[in-house]
C-alpha cells in the first residue's frame, strides 16, 4: 500500500493531516457541475411535481428518473462500457447529495442507482452487465433490491425465501417472501436473496415478468410517501440459471458489500437534505416577526442555526474524507473485485458515517420544524414533509443500532487479526495513563492546538475504554451491546471531530483565519461538544464495567484526558449565526 | 452555419447582491458564478439551429482566466470549441463590442447569437455596439429566429406589442427570455467538454487596445424601502399624502 492509502480503521491511531484528506473544497470544476446539473433537475423539474410525486403517480417518477437517465445522473457508478461514466465515488456521492430535496424521489434514485444497480456492477457476469446495466444507467428500467423478510430484517441472513434447481437443471424456483422492497412498483429488475436448498445464501436476478413474481400492495408509511414500498411474493418464480448473480452460496457478500455503499450515500443524501432544509429554515428565520423584530434576531434561534450548520458541516466532512479515502484506494484497483474491496476496506467508516449522517438529518429537520414553530406543524410547509422523511434514513441500510455493533466490532476484529495496531496502542496508552502526568499546560499555540489534543484525547478514550471491555469481557464483549453502543458513539465523535477539524485547518490554510471563520468556529463547538459527550459516554461504560478501587483508578485515568479549558462555543455559535444572517445563506 | 455566441461570466443572479464595505465593487465571497441566463438562451438557440442544419457553435468569453469555467459551461451545452480573451481588466460595453469585432474578424462566423444583456451590469449594449463597428444587421430581443436562404426572420419583443424583421446575414441577434427553453448539461456533456478547444488569447495578440471610455465611481445598495401603512378611508390617505407625506 502507498503512503496515500490509509487502512480501514486507522483513524484511531494514526494522525489526519490536511494533505491527507479529501475535502468539498477539493472538487473540481466538473464535479461542481454534475452538481448543479442535479440540483436544477430537483429544482425545476422534480419538486415542481412534488403532489403528483407523494400520490404515489409512479408515471410521472418513472419519467423523471428517464429523464434523470438522460441527462445521466444515473450513470455515476455504471462502466463506460455498459452505458454508464464510470465516475469515481466523491462524484457519485456528490450527484447523490444534489439529488436531494425531495424524499421519495430521493429514495426512488437511490435504492436505483445503489443497491439495485451496484450488485450488477460488481458482481454481474458480462451478459448479465451487458443485458441490464444499459437500461439502469439511462433510467427506462427501474431496479429493486429484495433482501428483508418478515423474520429477516436486521438479521438479513435468516433469510427462509428457498431455491431449489429445477429438474432440467436449467432454473432455479424460488420461492419467499420479501417486504418492505424500494421501487417494489415500479422497478423492471430485481435483485433477490435466498437459499438454495434452504442453506446456500444466494443473489438472483429476477426480471419483472418472471413467471410466479408478484408484486404486493403499496404500503402506507410515516415519510418518503411517493416512494414505492411493497411486497414481492415468490410463487415457484422460475429463474434460469444464468440469473444467478455472484458465486453460489455468496450472497452475503454481495449484501454487505452493497450496502457499505449504500451507507456512504445515504450520508451524502442526508447532507444534502439538510443543506435544503437549513437555507429554508434561514429565510423563515429572517422572515418571521415577533416582538418587533425578526426571530433570527434571538438567541436561541441563533443557535439553533449554528448548530444545524455544525452538525452538517461535521456529516460533510466524514462522508467525504469517507469517500476520498475509497478513491484513494479504488485507484490502485484493476478488477470489480478489487474496487468492491477497496469499499469494504472502510466499512467502519462507512457504519459510521452512515449513523453520523442521518442522526444530523433528524437534528436538523427537528430543528427546522421548530424554528417554524406551529407553522412547522402544518403540511403546507415542507418542514413536516422534511421531518417526516428525514426518519427512515436511521432505518434502513441498516438501522443505527446494527451499524453501531459493527463499528466496534469490525474495529476489534481487525486488532485481533493484527491488520491494526489497536492493542499496541491500547497498551501503551495505559502505561502513560498510569505514569506520571505531565504539566505541559497547552503551550501549543498552533491554530485550534486544543482541539487538535481534544481529538487525539477522544481517540485515547475510545482505545481506553475498549481496552477495558476487553479485557473484561474478553470475548463475551459481543453480548455487551450497551457498552458496544457507547464505544461506538466516541468512536464516531472522534471520526467526525478529526474530519472536521483537519478540513477546517486545510480551509484556513487556502483562506487565512478570516476567510475560514466559520470553518474554525465548527471545528470548536464540535470538538468541545463531542469531547463532552464522551465524557458522558466513557463514565458509564465504565460504572458498568468496573467497581470500586478499580473503577476510581479508571475515573482518575479518564479525568487526564479530559483536561482542558473548554472553548468559547457560544461566542462561536454567534460568529456562525451572524454570518449566515449577513450573507441571507448558507455559506462557508 | 457557424454561430459565434458571445458568453459571460457572472454572479449567481439568485444571490443577493451585496457591496464590499468601502463600495468600491460587488462583495463576491462565497458567490459562485454562471453563464450570464441570456447568453444561456444565445447557445441553445445556436445549437438548436446547428443540430438541425448543422455547422459549429464558437463560444467567446473576455475576463480572467476563470472564464475558462463559464467557457466549459457553454461547451457542455453543445458548443464546438471557445475562445478565452484573458484580461484582468473591466471592460465597458464599447470596450467588449472591439474585442468582439476582433474575435468575429477572426472566425467570421455566419451569425453572432447573445444575451440581451448580463444580468451583472445589465447594459444592454455590447450587442448592438458589436453590430455597428462591423456594420452588421441586428435584430435585438429575439424570441423567435427563423433562418431562411442568407437571411433570418426574427421575431422580437418590443414595449406594447411584437416586431418581425427580416435581416440578411450574417447579422447579431439577441435572445431574450422567451426564445426556448435551455437544457441542462448533460453528465457526459460535461465530461466531453473538458476536453473541448478552447483557444486563449491577450488582447496584444487579437490587436485590439479596448479601452473603456466609462468608468464606474462608486456603487450604492438601493435605499431601503420604509415600511407603508394601511389606511381606512380615502379622506385618511388624502390627509396623509398631504400632511405626512407632504406630496399633495
Amino acid at each position: 500500500m502507498s503512503d496515500d492509502i490509509k487502512k480501514g480503521g486507522s483513524f484511531l491511531v494514526e494522525e489526519a493531516t490536511p494533505e491527507s484528506i479529501f475535502v468539498p473544497e477539493n472538487f473540481s470544476s466538473e464535479q461542481l457541475m454534475y452538481a448543479k446539473t442535479a440540483r436544477d433537475f430537483i429544482e425545476n423539474e422534480v419538486i415542481e411535481k412534488n403532489d403528483e410525486i407523494e400520490e404515489k403517480n409512479f408515471e410521472v417518477s418513472k419519467a423523471l428518473m428517464a429523464k434523470a437517465g438522460e441527462l445521466g445522473l444515473l450513470m455515476a457508478d455504471v462502466p463506460e462500457e455498459y452505458g454508464g461514466m464510470g465516475l469515481d465515488k466523491a462524484s457519485s456521492a456528490l450527484i447523490t447529495e444534489s439529488m436531494s430535496g425531495q424524499g421519495s424521489f430521493s429514495v426512488i434514485y437511490g435504492a436505483h442507482v445503489g443497491i439495485a444497480t451496484l450488485p450488477i456492477v460488481y458482481y454481474g457476469t458480462e451478459e448479465q452487465k451487458e443485458k441490464y446495466l444499459p437500461g439502469l444507467a439511462d433510467g427506462t428500467k427501474i431496479g429493486a433490491y429484495c433482501l428483508t423478510e418478515t423474520g429477516a430484517g436486521s438479521d438479513a441472513l435468516a433469510a427462509r425465501t428457498k431455491a431449489v434447481l429445477s429438474e432440467d437443471g436449467k432454473y432455479y424456483i424460488l420461492n419467499g417472501s420479501k417486504q418492505f422492497i424500494t421501487n417494489g412498483g415500479l422497478a423492471f429488475s430485481y435483485i433477490v436473496f435466498a437459499k438454495i436448498d434452504g442453506e446456500k445464501f444466494t443473489a438472483f436476478i429476477l426480471d419483472r415478468d418472471t413467471e410466479g413474481l408478484k408484486i404486493g400492495p403499496e404500503e402506507h408509511k410515516m415519510g418518503i410517501r411517493g416512494s414505492s414500498t411493497t411486497t414481492v411474493i415468490l410463487e415457484d418464480a422460475k429463474v434460469p440459471v444464468e440469473n444467478v448473480l455472484g458465486e453460489v452460496g455468496q450472497g452475503h457478500k454481495i449484501a454487505f458489500n452493497v450496502l457499505n455503499i449504500g451507507r456512504f450515500k445515504l450520508g451524502a443524501g442526508s447532507v444534502g437534505a439538510n443543506k435544503v432544509c437549513m437555507q429554508s429554515a434561514l429565510e423563515y428565520a429572517m422572515e418571521r416577526k415577533q416582538f418587533g423584530k425578526p426571530i433570527s434576531d434571538f438567541g436561541m434561534i441563533r443557535e439553533k442555526l449554528a448548530e444545524m450548520y455544525v452538525r452538517t458541516y461535521a456529516a460533510e466532512s466524514a462522508v467525504y474524507r469517507t469517500v476520498g479515502m475509497i478513491d484513494t484506494l479504488a485507484l490502485s484497483a484493476e478488477t470489480s473485485q478489487a474496487k468492491i474491496n477497496s469499499i469494504e476496506e472502510y466499512s467502519i467508516e462507512c457504519a459510521i458515517v452512515k449513523v453520523l449522517a442521518s442522526e444530523a438529518l433528524d437534528f436538523v429537520t427537528d430543528e427546522y420544524v421548530q424554528i417554524l414553530g406551529g407553522y412547522g406543524f402544518c403540511s403546507e410547509y415542507a418542514a413536516e414533509k422534511n421531518y417526516r422523511d428525514a426518519r427512515i434514513n436511521r432505518i434502513f441500510e441498516g438501522t443505527n443500532e446494527v451499524n453501531r455493533l459493527l463499528i466496534p466490532a469490525m474495529l476489534l476484529r481487525k486488532g485481533m487479526k493484527g491488520e491494526l495496531p489497536l492493542f499496541q496502542a491500547a497498551t501503551a496508552l495505559q502505561e502513560e495513563l498510569m505514569g506520571i502526568p505531565s504539566f505541559d499546560l497547552d503551550e501549543d499555540l498552533d491554530l485550534l492546538a486544543a482541539e487538535k489534543k481534544i481529538v487525539a484525547n477522544l481517540k485515547k478514550i475510545c482505545l481506553f475504554v475498549a481496552g477495558v471491555a476487553a479485557q473484561k469481557f474478553g470475548t463475551n464483549l459481543a453480548d455487551q451491546q450497551m457498552v458496544l453502543s457507547r464505544l461506538a458513539d466516541i468512536a464516531i465523535k472522534a471520526y467526525a471531530a478529526e474530519s472536521t477539524l483537519v478540513r477546517a485547518l486545510k480551509d484556513a490554510a487556502n483562506r487565512g483565519e478570516e476567510g475560514a471563520a466559520l470553518p474554525l468556529a465548527v471545528a470548536r463547538i464540535y470538538c468541545e461538544n463531542a469531547i463532552a459527550d464522551c465524557e458522558k459516554y466513557a463514565r458509564e461504560a465504565l460504572a458498568g464495567i468496573e467497581e470500586g478501587d478499580a473503577l476510581a483508578t479508571m475515573l482518575a485515568a479518564l479525568r487526564r484526558l479530559m483536561r482542558r479549558t473548554p472553548a468559547n462555543t457560544l461566542a462561536a455559535r454567534e460568529t456562525i449565526a451572524a454570518k449566515l444572517i449577513q450573507m441571507e445563506r448558507i455559506v462557508y | 452555419m457557424k454561430i459565434l455566441v458571445p458568453v459571460r461570466r457572472v454572479p449567481n443572479p439568485d444571490i443577493k447582491v451585496r457591496l464590499k464595505s468601502d463600495g468600491s465593487g460587488v462583495d463576491t465571497e462565497g458567490v459562485n458564478f454562471l453563464v450570464n441566463p441570456f447568453d444561456e438562451y444565445a447557445i441553445e438557440e445556436a445549437v438548436q439551429i446547428v443540430e438541425k442544419s448543422g455547422g459549429e457553435v464558437v463560444l467567446v468569453s473576455i475576463g480572467t482566466a476563470d472564464c475558462e469555467e463559464t467557457l466549459r459551461a457553454g461547451l457542455a451545452l453543445g458548443a464546438l470549441r471557445g475562445w478565452l480573451v484573458e484580461t484582468s481588466e473591466v471592460l465597458d460595453s464599447a470596450a467588449i463590442a472591439d474585442v468582439l469585432a476582433a474575435v468575429y474578424k477572426e472566425e467570421s462566423p455566419d451569425l453572432v447569437i447573445t444575451g440581451k444583456q448580463s444580468v451583472d451590469t445589465d447594459n444592454n449594449q455590447a450587442a448592438q455596439m458589436l453590430a455597428a463597428k462591423l456594420d452588421l444587421p441586428q435584430a435585438c430581443f429575439a424570441f423567435k429566429v427563423e433562418l431562411g436562404d442568407g437571411k433570418a426572420t426574427v421575431e422580437r419583443e418590443i414595449d406594447g406589442g411584437l416586431d418581425v424583421k427580416e435581416i440578411t446575414l450574417p447579422a447579431v441577434i439577441t435572445a431574450d427570455l422567451r426564445l426556448n427553453q435551455p437544457r441542462y448539461a448533460a453528465l457526459p456533456q460535461i465530461m466531453k467538454a473538458k476536453r473541448k478547444e478552447v483557444k486563449k488569447v491577450s488582447l496584444g495578440d487579437l490587436g485590439v487596445e479596448a479601452k473603456s471610455a466609462t468608468k464606474i465611481l462608486g456603487l450604492s445598495q438601493p435605499p431601503a424601502r420604509a415600511a407603508g401603512q394601511i389606511v381606512g378611508s380615502v379622506e385618511e390617505l388624502v390627509d396623509k399624502l398631504v400632511n405626512d407625506a407632504k406630496v399633495l
